[in-house]
């Protein structure tokens, strides 16, 4: 695999007997021995450890820093306190999505994580702050872990003991092994957990520390897939980009009042004239949870019909599999806002017409610590 | 004595019928897997056609005809029990074919079946 990239734990991933896919620039693990489904189970059960060091780190620094971001994600930036983390997006002039991030703040800078197949785009999006004063590192000494699962908690605390007084969605520094971990209460597979910011050359010492403990597991890609569909999280290029509007990809929510109309800080990001009348108006098409009645997954790209036969094609799936922990096929698609969790709309499965029902998102509901 | 075709399908001869199942080399390649549908008993059936859909965590694939015939039988327990292929990919059948006349000899035996897939 040339030109692919290789993060700081690949001859570890070998070692372990990973397969190994091309993935947005990236020779990265989609699964071990263990396999998808099991890998899908144990993190639920237990704690997974994810490679994530492909995702792109960014720190911002300057006067007003959390104003200038807010000129470009629809997020309350300002209003973040110290030691805490939030979700947002990136969007386009025309009203679309960019990328979505998470992003801290840490007393004296903002910490960011992007998708890594958008990492370049949202770096040169971001250099745009630069004319107002802004510094923009892109951290490049460093990996990212992911710890996920109800026993993530007990495992990183017998490393690092100081996790077990963070809650969802804080952030803090803690000394290990003679360095600095950056550590955020977050992950994207609907289960308590960790992401672990480490310098690359301890990056490996710390995956086999972790990997040395009874709970955990090496989990692949692909598991990564299937946990993120069954919390209904959704997947840059998949369930949204750029022609897809905020409130279409279901993420209405991370906007708050403050940047909506009539807030103090109304406005004021790209394609803020359209992102938000839509939100006033409600969307007319919304990403929303479908379960086949049968047995056969609908996967990304299968269209979705208003009747079992004829009828109207009203979407096209833009994520789904099977659901490990759901023990059934899952998929989300961006349906006509009208249609509600219990409705049956039909798939178009190889010539056939299979119900399925619109359901709530997630389908596994999360373990978050609050 | 088993036979294999280039679509990782093992052929075993019982009387005047094939089974048919896939090598463990295509399980593992295909993962866990969760869904299959399997063709009605007593359908005509051309070689190279596409009769059992197979789905895995990761993708769907098919399983194609290796022979003209009829399917006489189905493995009716796996629909039910997916996972089996991989748990068992030698016992994990999934269809009875009769053609008619059974000349398995065009298929790669197993060692020519080892040194294709490496």
């Amino acid at each position: 695999m040339a030109d692919l990239r290789r993060t700081p734990l690949f001859s570890l991933h070998m070692s372990l007997g990973a397969r190994m896919v091309a993935f947005a620039g990236w020779e990265m693990p989609v699964q071990y021995p263990m396999g998808v489904l099991n890998e899908h189970l144990h993190t639920r059960a237990h704690a997974g450890l994810f490679d994530v060091s492909h995702m792109g780190q960014v720190i911002l620094r300057g006067p007003e820093v959390a104003q200038a971001l807010e000129a470009l994600v629809p997020a309350d930036v300002a209003g973040l306190a110290e030691g805490r983390q939030r979700y947002g997006l990136f969007t386009t002039p025309e009203g679309g999505v960019l990328d979505d991030l998470m992003f801290a703040n840490k007393g004296d800078h903002l910490y960011l994580v992007v998708n890594a197949a958008c990492a370049e785009a949202d770096i040169a999006h971001l250099r745009g702050l630069q004319a107002r004063g802004i510094e923009v590192e892109v951290v490049t000494d460093r990996a990212l872990l992911a710890l996920q699962g109800p026993e993530a908690e007990a495992v990183l605390a017998r490393l690092v003991p100081g996790v077990v007084a963070m809650k969802f969605m804080d952030v803090a520094e803690f000394d290990w092994a003679g360095v600095t971990l950056w550590v955020s209460r977050s992950g994207y597979t609907g289960e308590d957990g960790f992401e672990i910011s480490v310098p690359k050359a301890q990056a490996e010492a710390l995956a086999r520390a972790l990997l040395d403990q009874p709970e955990v597991a090496p989990i692949g890609l692909g598991a990564r897939d299937s946990l993120r569909l069954e919390a209904g999280m959704p997947l840059y290029g998949h369930d949204m980009d750029a022609a897809t509007t905020p409130g279409a990809a279901g993420l209405g929510w991370s906007i708050p009042k403050v940047r909506r109309l009539g807030g103090a800080r109304a406005g004021g990001f790209p394609g803020a004239e359209t992102v938000l009348a839509e939100l006033v108006a409600g969307p007319a098409r919304v990403r929303q949870g479908l379960r086949p009645e049968g047995r056969a997954p609908i996967r990304e790209g299968v269209a979705i019909f208003d009747a079992p036969e004829g009828g109207v094609q009203i979407g096209t799936v833009c994520s789904g599999g099977f659901g490990p922990s759901v023990g059934a096929p899952v998929a989300m698609a961006i349906l006509p806002a009208h249609q509600a969790p219990g409705d049956t709309v039909w798939a178009e499965l190889r010539g056939k017409r299979l119900p399925a029902r619109v359901s709530p998102l997630p389908f596994h509901q999360p373990g978050y610590r609050r | 004595m088993l036979k294999y075709t280039e679509d990782h399908e093992w052929l075993k001869q019982e009387g005047d019928e094939i089974v048919v199942g896939i090598t463990a080399h295509a399980s593992e390649q295909l993962g866990d897997v969760v869904f299959i549908e399997l063709p009605e008993v007593g359908r005509e059936v051309e070689a190279g056609e596409e009769i059992v859909v197979i789905e895995s965590v990761k993708a769907a694939s098919d399983i194609v005809v290796p022979v003209a015939g009829v399917i006489t039988a189905v493995n009716e327990a796996l629909p039910d029990s997916p996972g089996a292929v991989n748990d068992d990919p030698a016992g994990a059948w999934f269809f009875r074919i009769r053609p008619a006349a059974v000349d398995l000899s065009g298929f790669m035996d197993e060692a020519a079946y080892k040194a294709l897939i490496g």
